[in-house]
């Protein structure tokens, strides 16, 4: 079975029960073509970094879902782009190393480690910071 | 009184002679997979103006590099990242 992972963002000016119910729509549209459903992301409100269809922001989901045959990706494709309410959406193939990724991170092992590493740069430079650059030019 | 070119190197930073070897960072820690929608992670990979920074001043190995590139163009996409700004850091 094959992973594929369909990343979108819903139109922020929908009420939440709208937004909702477009990943709910887009989930049985899956199911109804024959996939299972792995895990469903839910990134929620984000800024976007640039002007889309003039909204400023957007809601995040992200869902794995895993597949015999993927002969169907176009049509669902065609879907999303004939949705109103998503703004993009990106569907992209998964690796083992994406499988392996997305297991760890639900588990909670991917975000934690990247929390201590950012602590231990930061103390790092507060170190580097803390020593005294002694230059005596006259010596 | 002058001072010679070993005693300037000794009392200014004395690691600036020191050269240190880059390395590919995915290489090194293990890390198979990048997570575009991971955007902090991305931004380590791309300057101010929000262009990929090249394999010069990375390290990344040219396979980590491609696909750095890939994953920060569907960060672009997604509205995660810039495709061109000012003072993005």
């Amino acid at each position: 079975m094959r992973h594929y992972e369909v990343t979108f963002i819903v139109d922020p000016v929908l009420s939440g029960d709208e937004v909702k119910s477009t990943a709910e729509h887009i989930q049985n549209d899956l199911k109804g073509f024959g996939a299972t459903i792995i895990a469903v992301d839910e990134m929620g409100l984000q800024q976007l970094a640039y002007q889309m269809n003039k909204r400023s922001s957007g809601v995040y989901y992200s869902i794995e879902f895993g597949t015999i045959a993927a002969d169907w990706l176009v049509k669902f494709e065609l879907n999303l782009k004939r949705n109103e309410k998503l703004m993009r959406f990106l569907t992209v193939k998964l690796d083992k190393y994406g499988i392996k990724y997305n297991d760890d991170k639900r588990n909670g092992l991917i975000g934690k480690r990247k929390k201590d590493a950012t602590a231990a740069k930061a103390e790092e430079l507060d170190a580097v910071v803390a020593a005294p650059a002694v230059v005596d030019l006259d010596a | 009184m002058a001072a010679s070119r070993e005693d300037v190197k000794f009392l200014s930073n004395p690691k600036i002679g020191l050269k240190h070897k880059k390395y590919c960072r995915f290489r090194k820690f293990g890390i198979k997979h990048i997570d575009y929608k991971d955007a902090d992670f991305l931004l380590q990979f791309i300057n101010e103006q929000g262009k990929l920074l090249p394999r010069r001043i990375t390290g990344n190995s040219l396979k980590y590099q491609r696909r750095v590139a890939t994953a920060v163009k569907r960060a672009r996409h997604l509205g995660m990242l810039p495709f061109l700004a000012d003072l993005m850091k």
